[in-house]
């Protein structure tokens, strides 16, 4: 359980940052808060010739409302997330899930660019990316470009963003007026990666009828999973149990590809899905301003 | 690619240390086989287990995940960091009383996580404590001791 020989460079600096890129091509990985990579690099499974450390690179770590979007650089650790009081204003799934990424001490050093470049279909940060809308900030030594969240994510492990370019910011459109939202997984032990969790977000029109909803889930195939269908489904419904359960009906007839493991097989993480589609809509729907 | 050595000046348990490690040594491995600190146990060394979880600047971590040169200019705490003057610190202490050790394996990653909620947090319930030791994993006790234990310290604090 060692990892094999690299060359390690801090970048002090985005700049510099970009440029290691560059230069060292497909030899060189970004070294974020290295609670996924490091594992991958003591069994061997990763073996970079030159790892680029950003963690000097303090002007990635903020969390920031302009104009009530919400602004987050890539490498803020999930422990600052989850206290930093404009997250905490933005909504309540952002908080919710930063919560359930692993335990204490693995957020303390994992970070939210981290979460969203490994695109592991399991972290509940991407889920919850797609359901805000996320916009992410890619920059190359060539320049810089945004990709859309629904995008990005590729396949399991896949995004869409091309050798050289590193992540560093992460934006949030507000939500609109009226709004609520949540999140919700079920995990066999606190901190694990969950067997499924949901992200959800509610908006009613002033009649109180549903305007507008979203759905976003993780665990239950290769990639996180908007599921558009379900939030069809939603629009024009009273809030209340026959609507949260029509959409649980759309989500579990849009979860093809759950993986089955010793965890859970395939037609519990569906059924999961369901039951906590419903539990997330109505908590997001009780928490309306 | 390698590179041959890089010069780590950290500050372990307060006192200055200055030595020169391979990139790929990890944190874990420079404080058991370079600096002889071996209080930290390596369970599983890839993040699941917690016995290795050791404070840099105040913040506990997977000492199994960082690699060495990443502590240059910090400060890290390991278990070896609790007791002074030979006085056992009231964590240590509780574990003792509590029965909070079977194999003990386990033990310095739950002083560790422990000893940085109660830094935060002096008066915990149950569910903080369970939560701040969550991902520490025990093959022995039950946790229940463990959690009476920390119970116990926070009290005598
Ligand atoms: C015990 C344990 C439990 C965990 N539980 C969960 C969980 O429940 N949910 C969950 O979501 N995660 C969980 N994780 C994973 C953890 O939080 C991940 O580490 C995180 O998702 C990745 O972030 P990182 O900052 O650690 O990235 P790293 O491990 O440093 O990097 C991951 C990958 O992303 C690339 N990368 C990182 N930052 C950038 C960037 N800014 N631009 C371009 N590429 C970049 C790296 O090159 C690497 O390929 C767990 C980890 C452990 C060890």
């Amino acid at each position: 359980m060692k990892p094999a020989p690299f060359r390690y460079v801090a970048a002090q600096s985005v700049e510099e940052a970009v440029s290691l890129l560059a230069e060292h091509g497909d030899e060189a990985r970004v070294l974020a808060g290295g609670q996924s990579l490091v594992p991958l690099m003591n069994m061997r499974l990763a073996r970079p010739a030159v790892l680029v450390d950003i963690n000097p690179v303090e002007a990635l770590a903020y969390v920031q409302a302009n104009n009530g979007h919400l602004a987050i650089g890539a490498m803020t650790r999930d422990a600052a997330l989850e206290r930093a009081s404009a997250a905490v204003a933005h909504s309540n799934l952002l908080i919710e899930a930063a919560r359930c990424v692993g335990h204490p001490a693995i957020r303390n050093r994992s970070t939210v660019g981290g979460s969203i470049a490994h695109a592991d279909p399991a972290a509940e940060l991407s889920a919850v990316m797609l359901a805000l809308d996320a916009q992410f900030v890619l920059q190359s030594k060539a320049g810089s470009r945004t990709v859309a969240a629904a995008d990005f994510f590729q396949g399991y492990l896949q995004t869409s963003m091309a050798e050289g370019e590193l992540l560093t910011a992460i934006q949030l459109p507000q939500l609109a007026p009226n709004s609520g939202s949540a999140f919700v997984e079920y995990a066999r032990r606190e901190g694990d990666y969950a067997l499924a969790g949901v992200a959800a977000v509610v908006t009613l029109a002033a009649n109180g009828s549903i305007a507008d909803a979203r759905l976003a889930l993780c665990s239950v195939g290769p990639t996180a999973l908007r599921v558009s269908s379900a939030e069809v489904a939603l629009r024009g419904q009273q809030p209340g149990a026959e609507a949260w359960a029509s959409a649980a009906a759309a989500v579990k007839a849009a979860v093809t590809e759950a993986p089955s493991d010793i965890h859970g097989s395939a037609s519990y993480r569906r059924h999961l899905a369901g039951v906590l589609t419903e539990r997330a809509l109505a908590l997001a729907a009780s928490r309306l301003k | 690619m390698e590179q041959d050595f890089l010069t780590v000046r950290v500050k372990v348990n307060g006192v200055d240390k200055r030595v020169a490690v391979e990139p790929r040594r990890m944190l874990s491995d420079f404080l058991r086989e370079d600096l002889g600190l071996t209080g930290t146990n390596l369970g599983c060394e890839h993040g699941s287990c917690g016995a290795c979880t050791v404070l840099v600047d105040g913040q506990s971590v997977r000492a199994c995940l960082m690699f060495a040169v990443q502590v240059h200019g910090k400060s890290v705490m390991t278990v070896e960091g609790l007791a002074s003057d030979g006085q056992m610190h009231a964590l240590q202490e509780a574990f003792w009383e509590k029965q909070g050790q079977q194999c003990g394996f386990c033990t310095p990653g739950f002083l560790m996580s422990s000893y940085e909620l109660l830094q935060h947090n002096p008066n915990p319930n149950e569910a903080e404590i369970r939560h701040a030791i969550s991902g520490n994993i025990c093959r022995c006790t039950g946790y229940q001791h463990i959690v009476e234990a920390v119970q116990a310290a926070s009290e005598k604090a």
